[in-house]
């Protein structure tokens, strides 16, 4: 059996290590898919129930860098559900507008990779300077750049001063537009559209076989997206629309994604307008009994929080469901019939939190040959690709370098 | 100063080893790379394999698989090598300490494997970017 | 979720739900027995087209609690179906046989309670090491913690 190693993750360089995904493959096809988790179990749900329930929402937050608020988000919707808390107005305007400040750098950290995996490092480079002012803006707000440690059952724990309004919305105006840029380029090349177009296509019978939610569910066609279905927070006092694409491969994924990134503005913009004044916390003392569940509609997808308690200080259960978790099990469905070359392209197309996305072993069924690969070949591969396409077509610059912008300045 | 040691303060090659993280560290140390703060200019490089490493960066709470990794990793990186833990749970293990996976902090898995390392900290949660160059450069700044 | 709605589903189920609390129109708890759970987790993901959220379990003093959130997005309700796995060896009937949503939360289950789930297709250790001591799991509630099964 031929076994080479392929890395999965963006600058995660590879040892020779125990495997995350083993790849089957015969020649150049992957005819098979296993993954292995456990890299980063922390026993965060252990941990919770020794936690009190206002404690629990710095421990949840750092299950994922990335989502950083959507655990917390769910959890404290969860606690409400249970204990039948009221929630002031101002704090579900507050919520939201973090919510959504979260999910545009989040998509745009998604665009910089699947930039850098394709063999464009000036998109990479870019779009991830263009991440930098939301950035300074979530420091501004609410004091970090990540982690933001707002949320508590009840409320939220700081405000958003009036003053900052029309610094977040200059902000926002200035990652439109560049964004409106970029996404005309992708939209419109032909090397991305022959690269990308039917690559690791998620069906829409797979895609409710494998419950995926998310971005992923929605580029397959299937309009599902918690803040319309489970509305919470101020998803319902403002306007805006679930995004949808046909088609269930890479580029519906990276349409969808880049699309939300202007949804969301939309929403961010509405909420500062209609956001009232009042209290931004609903001063709880007691936590009743009872069971309750949260859903937040996250970056990559649903995430899930389930909590019990018996009328103590501390749960009796705090389940936890990351969208990732749903959304990994479908690369079986996507990533078989396609070569080795497109599979760190699909496997990033869903968004995989890294924690989860470290390491790949491919498996040929049929010859006897070791080979390792290291991240370095993988994405190799991935440009190698890339640029027989841009051959084929005759393309001689990257979309970036049609639009001609200036060169990044420090 | 040799040769070598003037060569290594000059360009330092980093790898980046992540044990269990939630991954906001890993990537506020990918920040560094972009234009805003461009680690580059101090001859600073991402590596692909520990033995070309001069430096390497810890983050995450090790648990059991992570501490296993960590220590192949540090036997195969080339001497004299610093460690920077990155973040609050690379230096204690911030919340997850208490947890029955949990088998760091770090600094321990590694002064197992060489009691003379040279280990430096730079804390927050995550750090930001600026720090993380700032501490990188100290510890440089020490040998 | 409307009465109504809710009154079509329990005809569905028919005799299979034994207890039912309508904590509000969006969030509702069924409990069924442990050896219907299949049946009524079948008719909910294949005559119900529900969505499968996650399951869930809970240790309790006599048996480990199941249960299965279902997610109706068009009625804006999760519904749950709770069963119970009486200790000491508790055992049910798994649904990953017909959906492959379900397969690693019931092996997550099985590992970190010690729930058997009966024609799993793929059991097996899914975030604990494979050397994690056998008869150890995390999440019930006489595991002390500080203990840490594999480092003595």
């Amino acid at each position: 059996m031929k076994r080479t190693v392929i890395p999965i993750g963006p600058y995660h360089p590879l040892q020779e290590e125990p495997e995350f995904f083993k790849l089957y493959v015969e020649g150049e096809r992957v005819v098979d898919i296993e993954m292995f988790l456990g890299y980063n179990h922390r026993g965060i749900e252990k941990l919770s129930e020794a936690k009190t329930f206002d404690q629990s929402t710095f421990l949840v937050e750092r299950i994922c860098g990335i989502c950083s608020t959507s655990h917390p988000f769910a959890y404290t919707q969860a606690v409400e559900d249970m204990a039948d808390l009221e929630v002031p107005e101002r704090a579900r305007y507050i919520r939201t507008i973090i919510g959504e400040l979260e999910r545009i750098h989040s998509h745009l950290l998604w665009v910089g990779l699947a930039g850098h995996f394709l063999g464009y490092n000036t998109v990479f480079m870019w779009v991830w300077k263009c991440r930098e002012p939301v950035l300074d803006i979530c420091e501004k707000v609410t004091g970090n750049r990540n982690h933001y440690a707002m949320f508590k059952p009840g409320g939220v724990r700081r405000d958003i001063p009036n003053e900052a309004k029309p610094e977040i919305i200059q902000m926002l105006d200035k990652v439109t537009t560049f964004m409106q840029m970029i996404t005309k380029a992708v939209l419109d090349d032909p090397v991305l559209h022959a690269r990308l177009k039917g690559v690791g296509a998620l069906s829409k019978e797979d895609a409710i076989r494998y419950c995926v939610v998310g971005p992923t569910v929605r580029a397959s066609g299937i309009p599902r997206d918690i803040r319309r279905d489970y509305p919470y927070a101020a998803y319902d006092r403002v306007d805006w629309n679930v995004v949808t694409a046909e088609g269930g491969d890479v580029f519906a994924k990276a349409v969808v994604r880049l699309l939300e990134i202007f949804e969301s503005a939309k929403i961010i913009k509405e909420c500062l307008k209609k956001m009232p004044d009042g209290p931004i916390d609903g001063d709880n003392k007691t936590i009743k009994a009872g069971e309750g569940i949260g859903q937040h509609e996250a970056p990559r997808g649903e995430v899930f929080h389930y909590v019990r308690g018996d009328g103590g200080n501390h749960p009796v259960r705090h389940k936890i469901r990351a969208p990732s978790y749903v959304n990994i099990p479908s690369f079986k469905a996507t990533v078989v019939g396609e070569t080795v070359s497109d599979a760190a392209l699909i496997l990033a197309s869903v968004d995989p939190c890294y924690c989860c996305t470290e390491r790949v072993t491919v498996v040929d069924r049929h010859s006897g040959k070791e080979q390792k690969l290291t991240e370095a070949d993988l994405v190799r591969l991935s440009h190698e690709k890339t640029q027989k396409i841009k051959k084929e077509l005759g393309e001689k610059k990257s979309p970036l370098e049609r639009l001609n912008l200036p060169k990044p300045g420090r | 100063m040799s040769l070598a040691t003037w060569a290594f303060k000059k360009s330092p090659w980093v790898y980046h080893v992540g044990t269990a993280a939630c991954n906001n560290c890993d990537i506020e140390i990918l920040d560094c790379l972009t234009p805003r703060f461009d680690i580059e200019r101090f001859g600073m490089v991402l590596v692909g394999s520990p033995r070309h490493a001069d430096v390497l960066l810890v983050s995450g709470v090790c648990n059991k698989r992570g501490a296993e990794r960590l220590r192949d990793v540090y036997r195969q990186t080339a001497k004299p090598c610093a460690v920077l833990c990155i973040g609050a749970c690379a230096i204690t293990g911030e919340m997850f300490r208490d947890s029955y996976y949990f088998d760091g902090p770090p600094d321990r898995i590694i002064k197992e494997v060489d009691p003379n390392a040279i280990i430096a900290y730079v804390p927050g949660c995550p750090p930001k970017p600026e720090a993380i160059i700032s501490g990188a450069i100290k510890a440089l700044s020490v040998l | 979720m409307t009465p109504e709605r809710l009154e079509e589903i329990k005809k569905k189920l028919g005799s299979l739900v034994k207890n039912t609390v309508v904590k509000s129109p969006r969030r509702i708890y069924l409990y069924v027995e442990p050896e219907d759970s299949f049946k009524a987790n079948k008719i909910m993901f294949e005559e119900l087209k529900a969505r499968l959220c996650t399951a869930s379990g809970i240790d309790t003093r006599s048996s480990i609690e199941i249960l299965y959130h279902w997610g109706f997005d068009d009625d804006h309700c999760v519904l749950t179906v709770k069963t119970q796995a009486p200790k000491p060896f508790p055992e049910i009937e798994s649904i990953a046989q017909f959906l492959k949503g379900a397969e690693w939360i019931e092996r997550e289950i099985t590992e970190l309670l010690g729930v058997t789930f009966r024609n799993h297709p793929k059991p097996g250790h899914l975030v604990l090491d494979d050397d994690w001591p056998e008869g150890l799991y995390p999440l019930r509630k006489d595991f002390d913690q500080i203990k840490r099964g594999f480092r003595e």
